[in-house]
């Protein structure tokens, strides 16, 4: 079954997986625990835009990208501070309007017909070595921040407003979590599209908060599930030959399944216990 | 004399609501104020300008005759528990521990200090057992007392209450307010809440709020007050306790 391997695409893909699960499960644990899946929807869904921008006026739409989502995730906690808008309307906006953007910039790129779909889903077999780079750049990014501001991050996504109280620069931190998860979104959109990211962000996190005691423990399990679903959701894919991102999201959709499973049955035995007790 | 905190006419509006008016009060060290009000009268509000959440219109915030701003770190503030997420993965050590973060200590590690009085803090709540325990876990008294465990992890010389009988039964209510007293030999305690009767029999002066502040220096509870308080006349029922709460009338 290894003889996949000597394809170098597939062996590239496989660097894809373990590079996207390591950001998104120390970067999914913030976004579950802070309860911003949607804006980190949202962000990544505004990207759109400066991708249609970059492929009008020919420049690398990976910057227009990075451009759009970094305005976002700055736009967000100027918004944010203001209170003048509830949070969720703003960003159900921004992201139908940043898709809009792109669509429409798309459309009027001459003599150019990429489809949306290749964004949305992304596709892990074309991933070129220089992205591969980048995200193994990201990656040592996002932990060694995570490592110097893991307490301080701890403090404003448990209690933000008690965080205030302590004289901690809550807004300020807030703003590097967004600009944190906006490069995460971003530069995974090429390896798995727009909507695996947000699956990855949100299911490994989702299921390893109900087994474990702290946020660390919490980063490690969603990486180790995150590699778990994409890379047997890659080989399923190909032996399948189905659409590689479909198949991560559905083997991530059925672990999140088995995983309520468990919990349900370990609450069960766990309270039976303790009657016996 | 050095009071441990002094509010000037203070003035708060959200949008153009009045919120606060003119609010004026000093409060002695070691003192223990109860301000009752109701809901909506701007309690946490004022917890809120005391703490600098929330800027005033005018007047003006002094801890122990300096500043606001310059004495903040002497506050240890407690909210409602119902504040996080009870999913979030944090042990009660680690949420006592985050009440020694401070800004310039961003870039440091946890000492060795930090723990240590972390640890103090939780034995002086009665929680050194559930140290490890997860904090979404935790009953709703033991929560509070988790969060009072973080306020005093500050090691602070004012210690602000918002609704802390909120969420506790009767029983465990009476637990509460003796860990409160014990706390109230060294430090000013301050607590807001709409519950009179928990307020009135455990704190050693009280005041209502509702929009104005009505305090007349003394543990007595007036009909005036409560009144103006609540803008209606509220019967005071007294439970057969071992102190009364109105003056005799």
């Amino acid at each position: 079954m290894f003889e996949i391997f000597n394809y170098d695409f597939m062996v590239n893909a496989v660097y894809a997986c373990i590079l996207a699960s390591i950001a998104c499960g120390i970067v999914g644990a913030y976004v579950v625990v802070k309860r911003i899946v949607f804006i980190s929807g949202g962000i990544s869904h505004t990207a759109y835009g400066g991708i249609g921008l970059g492929y009008f006026f020919g420049f690398n739409p990976l910057y227009g990208a990075i451009g759009f989502s970094l305005l976002t995730a700055g736009f967000l906690s100027v918004m944010r501070k203001k209170k003048s808008q509830h949070e969720d309307t703003i960003i159900g906006i921004l992201w139908a309007f940043g898709m809009a953007v792109g669509i429409l910039f798309v459309n009027l790129t001459p003599g150019y017909s990429s489809n949306l779909m290749s964004y949305l889903f992304g596709n892990i077999l074309t991933v070129p070595v220089s992205e591969l780079a980048m995200m193994l750049i990201l990656d040592a990014v996002i932990i060694i921040l995570v490592t110097v501001f893991y307490k301080e991050f701890q403090a404003i996504t448990f209690d933000e407003e008690y965080s205030r109280t302590l004289g901690l620069p809550v807004d300020r931190l807030y703003l590097l979590l967004l600009v944190i998860i906006a490069l995460t979104t971003v530069l995974l959109i090429k390896l798995v599209g727009i909507i695996l990211v947000v699956a990855l962000l949100s299911i490994p996190s989702a299921i390893s908060i109900k087994f474990v005691k702290s946020l660390k423990q919490m980063m490690i399990m969603s990486v180790l599930l995150g590699l778990l679903f994409t890379l047997s959701g890659l080989f399923l894919s190909y032996y399948l030959n189905l659409s590689s991102g479909a198949v991560i999201i559905m083997v991530s959709s059925a672990g999140y399944l088995a995983s309520n499973f468990i919990h349900f049955v370990k609450k069960k035995y766990y309270i039976k216990e303790v009657n016996l007790r | 004399m050095i009071n441990a905190l002094e509010i000037k006419n203070v003035y708060v509006k959200y949008d153009d609501n009045l919120v606060l008016e003119n609010i004026s009060l000093a409060v002695n060290q070691k003192e223990f104020l109860g301000i009752i009000g109701p809901n909506g009268g701007g309690k946490t509000t004022l917890l809120k300008v005391i703490l600098g959440l929330v800027k005033p219109e005018s007047g003006a915030v002094e801890v122990f005759n300096s500043e606001a701003e310059k004495n903040r770190h002497l506050i240890g503030y407690v909210p409602q528990y119902s504040v996080f997420d009870n999913d979030y993965p944090v042990s009660v050590l680690d949420v006592v521990l985050m009440g020694r973060l401070e800004k310039k200590k961003i870039l440091s590690r946890y000492s060795g200090e930090d723990k240590e009085i972390a640890l103090e803090s939780l034995e002086q709540v009665g929680l050194s057992g559930f140290k490890n325990r997860i904090i979404g876990g935790l009953s709703g008294g033991e929560k509070q007392r988790a969060l009072i465990a973080r306020a005093l992890a500050k090691r602070p010389q004012i210690l602000l209450l918002d609704e802390p009988t909120a969420s506790i039964d009767a029983s465990t209510g009476k637990n509460f307010f003796s860990t409160l007293q014990s706390l109230n030999e060294n430090i000013t305690i301050i607590l807001v809440s709409h519950d009179i009767g928990a307020v009135s029999q455990n704190v050693k002066k009280i005041a209502c709020l509702n929009k104005n502040l009505v305090f007349h220096d003394s543990k007595e509870l007036t009909h005036e007050m409560i009144e103006a308080a609540y803008h209606c006349p509220v019967d005071l029922i007294a439970h057969g306790l071992p102190h009364r709460v109105l003056d005799k009338h």
